[in-house]
């Protein structure tokens, strides 16, 4: 790779990485639209969401919340738990963009969604190495590129309505463009075990009010890969061998 | 919730959402490099996805369904995720999954 890109080629490429995530957002987008749309929501409402919140599941569920009749302190609190995974992706974040502006950081907070998050960490990474300094711009262009589509999609939900059927499962392809997000990163055991403990526990305390179960279900899954990778396990099992050795 | 309050909401909302994001931010250029939580903050994505994908794949109407007959989103994710570990393409994992999907969805009606 070659040393100090443009900012330039570094946008474009950042657009490149997220523009195959646009075949499962845009169906996504195009879901929150229509759903909203059904439950008699006025459209005005469901097209502000998206530039101002900018999170499809928090989107999604409030559209859900707000057609079943919930106050607004019931919709807030879910939105601020849902979205607390974003603590999470921030406090990642935030070592690789400590030597920007304020007014980057601001920007850069705002477009900080799953896609985007897993796609520009990922690019972190993998250019720690070679000390990028300028792969904000590669954030940005990764941003920007999502941020469109998903106003265009939800946009094109509403003008299509209730002509989308439930049975296309729209809210399925979000869950693939997870998988061809997490699949790559499922390098060592740790993290494969981080995988399969957050999912399980998902599915397990997913009766958890106001989605509580999502976030615990996390937790569980980063701590299960950190004891593997920390080493809590095998340190104990090499302990035990020991004594066993001295034992005998 | 008349049209006015529902705006007000969705303005809640999004200074709730922007908050975490810009806040996370800020908090993590404070936070010390200790092995621990560089080891938390590795995991993170991996696991928060994961929990994702389980529910929208093994849930259905709120109850766990393990079934490939009946759960057609299970067979179309574990497909997926065969694309996904040996091409590692994005596009084409997320059209795979997609279409075998609506196949399945297709064959049952």
């Amino acid at each position: 790779m070659p040393e100090n890109q443009s900012n330039r080629s570094l946008f474009w490429a950042g657009v490149r990485a997220t523009l195959p995530l646009m075949t499962s957002v845009a169906p996504f987008g195009m879901l929150v639209g229509a759903s909203g749309l059904t439950a008699g929501i006025p459209a005005g409402v469901i097209m502000a969401m998206s530039p101002v919140v900018f999170a499809g599941s928090s989107q999604l569920l409030a559209l859900q919340l707000i057609a079943s009749g919930s106050p607004a302190l019931v919709l807030l609190l879910t939105t601020l738990v849902v979205n607390l995974r974003h603590v999470l992706y921030g406090i990642s974040l935030a070592p690789h963009i400590r030597s920007l502006g304020r007014g980057w950081q601001w920007l850069l907070a705002y477009f900080m969604t799953d896609e985007v998050f897993a796609v520009s960490i990922s690019r972190y990474n993998q250019d720690e190495a070679v000390a990028q300094p300028n792969l904000h711009w590669f954030y940005l262009g990764s941003g920007l590129t999502l941020w469109s589509g998903w106003q265009a999609s939800t946009a094109i939900g509403l003008l299509l309505g209730s002509q989308i059927p439930a049975s296309w499962g729209l809210d399925f392809a979000i869950a693939l463009t997870f998988i061809a997000l997490v699949v790559p990163a499922l390098a060592d055991q740790a993290a494969v075990l981080a995988a399969l403990v957050g999912g399980s526990l998902a599915v397990l305390l997913s009766r958890l009010p106001y989605n509580l179960g999502l976030v615990t279900a996390a937790l569980g899954g980063i701590l299960a890969g950190m004891a593997v990778d920390l080493g809590w396990l095998s340190r104990n099992r090499a302990v035990k061998q020991g004594e066993e050795e001295n034992i005998r | 919730m008349n049209e006015a309050s529902l705006f007000l909401v969705v303005i809640g909302m999004g200074v709730i959402t922007y908050g975490l994001r810009a806040g996370s931010l800020q908090l993590g250029e404070r936070l010390p490099h200790w092995p621990w939580l560089n080891s938390f903050l590795r995991f993170v994505p991996v696991a928060v996805l994961s929990a994702i994908v389980a529910e929208v794949t093994l849930l259905a109407n709120n109850t766990i369904d393990l079934s490939p007959v009946t759960n057609h989103r299970l067979v179309a994710a574990v497909l997926a995720i065969l694309v996904a570990w040996r091409t590692r393409h994005v596009l084409l994992t997320i059209v795979v999954g997609m279409i075998a999907f609506w196949i399945l969805q297709g064959i049952s009606f």
